[in-house]
């Protein structure tokens, strides 16, 4: 066990895999001597040569194609897109590409080793370009898996299951959490499972659900909510796809309450799929209507970033309408 | 910084590169008798026979599939006719374990290997025996085991997975190459740019075959670029590149041969030019008559890349009118009963709609599934492909 942060554990995920399987590439803008511009994959060429883990040119579609091609080839691509921002280059690749790759084949060739990796979200003074949350995008392509660490720990775990999960998987880290706080991570190999949300904490008067960088969010909130003696249940859902309805419906059987918060735009927001498909299982335990706390439909801002961030104060008041109703 | 050893000038001097004019290779005139100074291939009469049974092959297989598309038994199809030099002859010329990324106009290639008439018939009618499970347009074919990736529609994709794989190639050491085929209007996607760019950069052996058939679906070349042709952007990329008499068996193969051994041998990926033209319509969907004239597809008819090959065979005496003649018959013959028995084939099981999105099924889909055959039970004379499969299950 080590005490690292979240792009320690990246790193530390990368290097275990690297050194488990020769066929374990890294590569992606400015990905080699120099680490990538937030250091998640530093010293990895020093340590597995240039072959290994390499800068790429400057061109998203390329590296994602580039990335299909190896992962049909037999290959485990670990692709870095410097930030969730400049994924849409790829979409193409990532959307009529990596998504149908074994479908459209009827299983002749797949791209299962291939994961992306890509720093997301908000909250580092970053703009309208180094602060999107574009799970939902993604969410909407069968084929592929979507997954986002809230630690250190879950970081490294979920990136080594992404790793050598057999289907083609987005992993968006969420970049205002890489240095902002350290945990226990252990020093072995070990996969968290994939498509599995985790009850944080259990209650019984309202679910709280989020993912990433919303999950620190959500417990400030609900330290605020439990002293006025609401009794929160908090689940972090770590797959966006495909996603585990049903420990989210059991744990709103319970409640019959549920917020969700995530940082993207609320129209077309992941947190809309949920709300539909949990008033469809759960309509008639639901004490009142399903809670969404999202980012506003605007482009990202940069300095009335606080106020556009859904934020703790923003989740605490959803919590107790939802409550109150 | 970037280096470069070009000389100073004190005044601003634009150059446009003119002065690099890419010449055209070519062997074999269309009369069947070799350029006067061309060197004569290192092609035996047993792979020569098999390059040109899979022109003809070829040939034959588009002229009854389009055929039966116009009869209504086929939704859609794509002719290669024209084109069979350009197409067969780079992939005889390949290691029959090197990796084919085709666009979608190359079954020639898969003729060559020995993908047989009732493979293309399944996957053309989407039966319960297509290796695709019936999920993809006729002509996108797919061959794990003759190295030939199955196509996707979207244009220039496969061109950097291309790169991508050839990489694996390299790593793995095996020592094989991929070639990837593309028109000279998929040339203008930015998928072909990184692909390129990313394949010089990294010492790949990768073989970026671009079929110039003179058309994109209706735009011509001269819409497409201003430049001579595609060859020229290799220049760019600091790759070695040919332009090759498309229509030329002899010097296809012998310009592939090349490449793949600079490939393989040198990690240096190469750009092949391939001079032809569509003779068909784009699809079965298109039709030239709108935008190119008869005449012009005339003087194209004239350069067929068969015929070429036949009269270089006959001189050869590797081949006969007889020889002809029952080639000819037999693949008509075998289609047309390929044909029929193929199209009687059922369609792919119902649970093909859902399987091989992930590995395995996820529960939202499998509970979506489980609704599908339900209601498919309600409903059966609606779903008549699929009513004796729903009967099963929840």
């Amino acid at each position: 066990m080590t005490q690292m942060n979240m792009l320690q554990a990246i790193n530390n995920a990368l290097d275990t895999a690297m050194a488990a399987d020769e066929r374990v590439l890294c590569f992606g803008e400015d990905v080699g001597i120099f680490g990538g511009v937030f250091r998640a994959t530093s010293n990895l060429q020093q340590k597995y040569g240039k072959a290994r883990c390499f800068n790429t040119p400057l061109v998203e579609q390329g590296i994602i194609g580039f990335a299909n091609g190896l992962a049909a080839q037999g290959s485990v691509p670990v692709a870095e897109i410097q930030f969730a921002d400049y994924i849409f280059p790829a979409f193409d690749q990532i959307v009529n590409e990596s998504a149908k790759f074994r479908y459209r084949s009827g299983n002749l060739f797949n791209v299962g080793g291939l994961t992306i990796r890509a720093p997301y979200g908000g909250g580092i003074a970053g703009g309208l370009y180094h602060s999107q949350s574009p799970e939902a995008y993604f969410a909407h392509t069968p084929g592929l898996k979507i997954v986002v660490p809230r630690n250190p720990h879950q970081a490294k775990g979920l990136l080594l299951a992404a790793i050598h999960d057999q289907n083609p998987t987005l992993f968006f880290e969420p970049k205002r959490l890489y240095r902002a706080s350290v945990g226990d991570v252990p020093d072995e190999d070990y996969r968290l499972p994939l498509g599995e949300a985790e009850v944080l904490k259990e209650g019984t008067d309202v679910t709280v659900l989020g993912w990433g960088a919303q999950m620190e969010v959500i417990e400030h909130a609900v330290e605020m909510a439990e002293k006025e003696g609401i009794s929160c249940e908090v689940i972090d859902l770590r797959t966006i796809l495909p996603w585990d309805v049903e420990t989210v419906a059991n744990s709103v059987f319970k409640t019959g309450r549920l917020v969700v918060t995530h940082e993207a735009p609320l129209t077309g927001g992941f947190a809309g799929e949920i709300a539909a498909t949990i008033q469809e299982r759960c309509f008639l335990y639901l004490e009142s209507p399903i809670a969404r706390v999202t980012g506003m439909d605007t482009p990202f801002p940069l300095v009335l970033e606080k106020e556009h961030l859904p934020n703790h104060l923003k989740v605490y008041e959803a919590i107790r309408s939802s409550v109150e109703f | 910084m970037t280096t470069t050893k070009a000389k100073v000038v004190y005044s601003p001097v634009f150059t446009d590169g003119a002065e690099f004019r890419i010449p055209t290779f070519k062997l074999l005139k269309q009369d069947g008798s070799l350029y006067k100074g061309a060197k004569a291939p290192d092609l035996d009469k047993e792979k020569a026979l098999r390059i040109y049974r899979a022109m003809v092959t070829t040939r034959i297989l588009d002229e009854r599939m389009l055929a039966a598309q116009r009869q209504g038994r086929l939704s859609f199809y794509m002719q290669c006719t024209g084109e069979e030099a350009a197409v067969i002859g780079s992939t005889a010329a390949l290691d029959d374990g090197d990796m084919i990324m085709a666009q979608y106009r190359e079954q020639g290639s898969l003729v060559y290997r020995g993908f047989t008439i009732d493979e293309f018939m399944n996957q053309l009618f989407g039966n319960e025996l297509d290796y695709g499970k019936g999920r993809q347009m006729p002509v996108h074919y797919g061959s794990a085991k003759l190295n030939y990736m199955t196509i996707s529609s979207p244009l220039a994709t496969q061109i950097p997975q291309a790169t991508g794989y050839a990489y694996g190639q390299k790593m793995s050491g095996e020592g094989h190459c991929t070639i990837t085929y593309f028109g000279e209007g998929a040339a203008s996607e930015g998928d072909f740019h990184a692909a390129l760019n990313m394949a010089a950069v990294h010492r790949v052996p990768v073989i970026f075959l671009c079929r110039n058939n003179g058309y994109a679906i209706s735009t011509p070349a001269a819409e497409q670029f201003a430049a001579d042709g595609v060859a020229p952007r290799a220049y760019g990329y600091k790759m070695d590149v040919i332009r090759v008499d498309g229509n030329d068996i002899l010097a296809m193969h012998e310009a592939t041969k090349a490449a793949r051994s600079l490939a393989v041998e040198h990690n240096r990926p190469v750009l092949i030019e391939a001079m032809s033209y569509r003779l068909a319509a784009h699809s079965s969907s298109d039709d030239p008559s709108g935008y190119r004239s008869k005449d012009e597809e005339a003087v194209w008819r004239e350069k067929d890349p068969i015929l070429r090959m036949r009269l270089w065979l006959e001189r050869k005496k590797w081949w006969t009118e007889d020889d002809e003649k029952k080639l000819q018959e037999n693949m008509r013959r075998e289609v047309l009963e390929t044909m029929k028995r193929a199209q009687k084939r059922p369609p792919p099981a119902l649970d093909t709609l859902v399987s091989d999105v992930y590995d395995e099924v996820p529960p939202g889909l499998a509970e979506q599934f489980d609704r599908l055959k339900a209601h498919i039970r309600r409903h059966p004379d609606a779903y008549p492909k699929s009513a004796e499969h729903a009967k099963g299950g929840a």
